[in-house]
């Protein structure tokens, strides 16, 4: 049965056609995958198997009747910060303990919708706030990718580290994530895996625990950029019930793929060539210049001159928003609850209790970005700030550029538990630079594998393109993966 | 600008986060590191810069106000860790 695991969600859905396969045929294969190893990979926190056979047995049903939808019948993983109904939705977060929500959110509505079976409900960093997963109140994630020679455990990335691991060890065809500052790119990029952040308001929020409102997208990973391509054309779609949802047509994405790169501008982003930026990163940067040229597009180098204040601009916005979404989790209306002496004490308990550390390290900065004396000096300046990031991305897209290529993150994955990281924040914050200017921006950026470095661990290049243009990012992305081809990790679990 | 402990305790009471002294001790030298970093954002100069308020531009869609959703109290109090009759239970607040 490992065979129907390693198909793209393209092939399944080609061999469910020519009925070679049922859907209860290939969700049993992966349920059984995920018996088998999700032990070690910590990727999945709720595993539903009788609702996924229930969905897939419903699925072969109405393809037997002649009803096929463009998931139909493939099965995929959640991430934990969708609502499901009456399936386990926390965040990964200790505070939401026991929260079956009664409704479900928009983007798993729609893959619902179109057919997909639903596997269960993936680890993440809590309430998404980390880059390597370790945040999780559920543990951290192990990454499918060893280095060469190596028996140390490496992180997936994070905040959609459970995803990205689920894709890259056959765990699930396809998964849903989010990025607010990079949380579907940074993973995708150390799992060799595809992820796209589409442009803010191409995806409902509704329904996706709100972490940073004015940053959060949810996007696909996938095994490939085609794979890709078909998901996020189901989960994305105008919603009555997230006004800053976008009422544009959503285009077949898939139909873009294999178009040509002729007349096409990709812009090289001086300001990407950070100090201290590994050498095989640069290389393979400029492996990724060569390809785009080699298909016929014209290569000019431009400048995005604020982009070294994204992240710090990042560091205030965020938090300052997240510090206003999470003031709901007071143990009163879901989750934990830790009883106190009167009302004040019983939030200020429930909250110790339930919140981690990173997330309560956010919340006190957000708190103290937006209190009296210090809301212009910071937030007010931040926001400022980002105009002028948006600014930079108009100036250059006016000037006729269709795309810009950059790194996906500065390094390739690293390992569980790093001390050095962990002993300081903001060296783990650095791990989004390269993706943190696209929210702040509002744009669309897709993380495609490109190469192993010499340890042997996948790494990324990015695209990014202008609002609402991810046709442009998945006809780039595939020419790179028609050059640099597929990763997939040598199997030990 | 620098947080110090009596900064970090005010915050946390803002924030409804009861914290123990280690807890506080720790965090001063945790926020100082990042608000040095994002210290930073002051010598860009936003002279005439408006602040960001929507990141595509877009108008807000409207609806009618008419009643779209309700009368599902049981689902809204169903994970609620303490209720009675539809109402959520808490600790006394008045006197």
């Amino acid at each position: 049965m490992t065979e129907l695991t390693s198909l793209t969600i393209a092939e399944a859905r080609e061999k469910l056609k020519a009925r070679e396969f049922t859907s209860v045929e290939l969700t049993e294969a992966y349920l059984s995958a995920i018996d088998a190893a999700n032990s070690v990979f910590n990727a999945y926190v709720a595993v539903t198997p009788e609702k996924a056979l229930g969905m897939a047995k419903a699925s072969d049903a109405r393809r037997a009747a002649g009803q096929v939808g463009a998931l139909e019948g493939i099965p995929l993983g959640i991430k934990d910060l969708f609502a499901t109904r009456d399936v386990h939705t926390q965040a990964c977060s200790h505070i939401l303990d026991g929260f079956l929500p009664k409704y479900e959110s928009t983007v798993t509505q729609n893959l619902w919708d179109d057919g997909a079976v639903m596997l269960g409900k993936l680890n993440m960093d809590e309430f998404a706030m980390g880059s390597s997963n370790e945040t999780s109140h559920y543990g951290a994630v192990v990454n499918p990718w060893k280095a060469k020679g190596s028996n140390q455990q490496l992180v997936p990335g994070g905040s959609s580290g459970g995803s990205a691991a689920a894709v890259s060890a056959f765990l699930c065809a396809g998964a849903t994530a989010t990025d607010t500052g990079g949380s579907i790119r940074q993973p995708a990029a150390f799992t060799g895996t595809v992820g796209i952040k589409p442009t803010y308001g191409r995806c409902s929020r509704w329904g996706t625990v709100a972490f940073a409102s004015s940053l959060d997208q949810a996007g696909p990973i996938a095994r490939d950029v085609r794979d890709a391509a078909i998901m996020l054309r189901s989960m994305a779609s105008v919603d009555a019930k997230d006004t800053t949802s976008v009422d544009l047509p959503v285009p077949d994405y898939e139909a873009s793929l294999g178009q040509s790169l002729k007349g096409m501008k990709i812009g090289i982003p001086k300001e990407y060539r950070v100090e201290g930026m590994p050498e095989e990163i640069e290389k393979l940067w400029a492996q990724g210049i060569a390809w785009l040229k080699d298909a016929g597009a014209e290569i000019v180098d431009i400048t995005l001159p604020h982009t070294k204040y994204a992240l710090p601009a990042y560091y205030i916005v965020a938090p300052a928003e997240a510090s206003s979404n999470l003031a709901r989790y007071d143990g009163v209306r879901y989750g934990l609850r830790v009883d106190g002496k009167d009302i004040v004490d019983m939030y200020e308990k429930t909250r110790a209790a339930g919140f981690g550390t990173e997330v309560k390290r956010r919340i006190m900065i957000g708190t103290y970005v937006l209190s009296a004396g210090y809301y212009d000096a910071y937030y007010l300046q931040a926001q400022k700030v980002r105009t002028l990031i948006k600014r930079d991305f108009e100036i250059v897209f006016d000037a006729g550029v269709d795309a810009i290529l950059t790194p996906a993150t500065p390094s390739s994955a690293f390992g569980i538990a790093d001390e050095d990281l962990a002993s300081d924040p903001v060296k783990m914050y650095l791990n989004d630079i390269f993706t943190v200017t696209v929210n702040m921006a509002g744009l669309p950026g897709i993380a495609v594998p490109a190469g192993l470095d010499a340890k042997g661990l996948p790494l990324g290049l990015q695209l990014i393109g202008k609002p609402f243009e991810e046709e442009t990012l998945f006809r780039t992305a595939h020419v790179i993966e028609q050059a640099a081809g597929r990763f997939t990790p040598t199997k030990w679990w | 600008m620098s947080v110090d402990l009596a900064t970090v305790k005010r915050v946390a009471r803002l924030a409804r986060i009861a914290v123990t002294e280690e807890d506080a001790n720790r965090m001063v030298g945790e926020l100082n590191g990042i608000i040095n970093f994002v210290e930073q954002l002051s010598e860009v100069d936003v002279t005439g810069v408006e602040p960001m308020t929507s990141v595509t531009p877009m108008n807000m869609r409207k609806r009618p106000d008419n009643v779209t959703d309700g009368d599902k109290a049981d689902d809204i109090v169903a994970n609620a860790p303490s209720t009675d009759h539809n109402f959520f239970l808490v600790p006394k607040v008045v006197e």
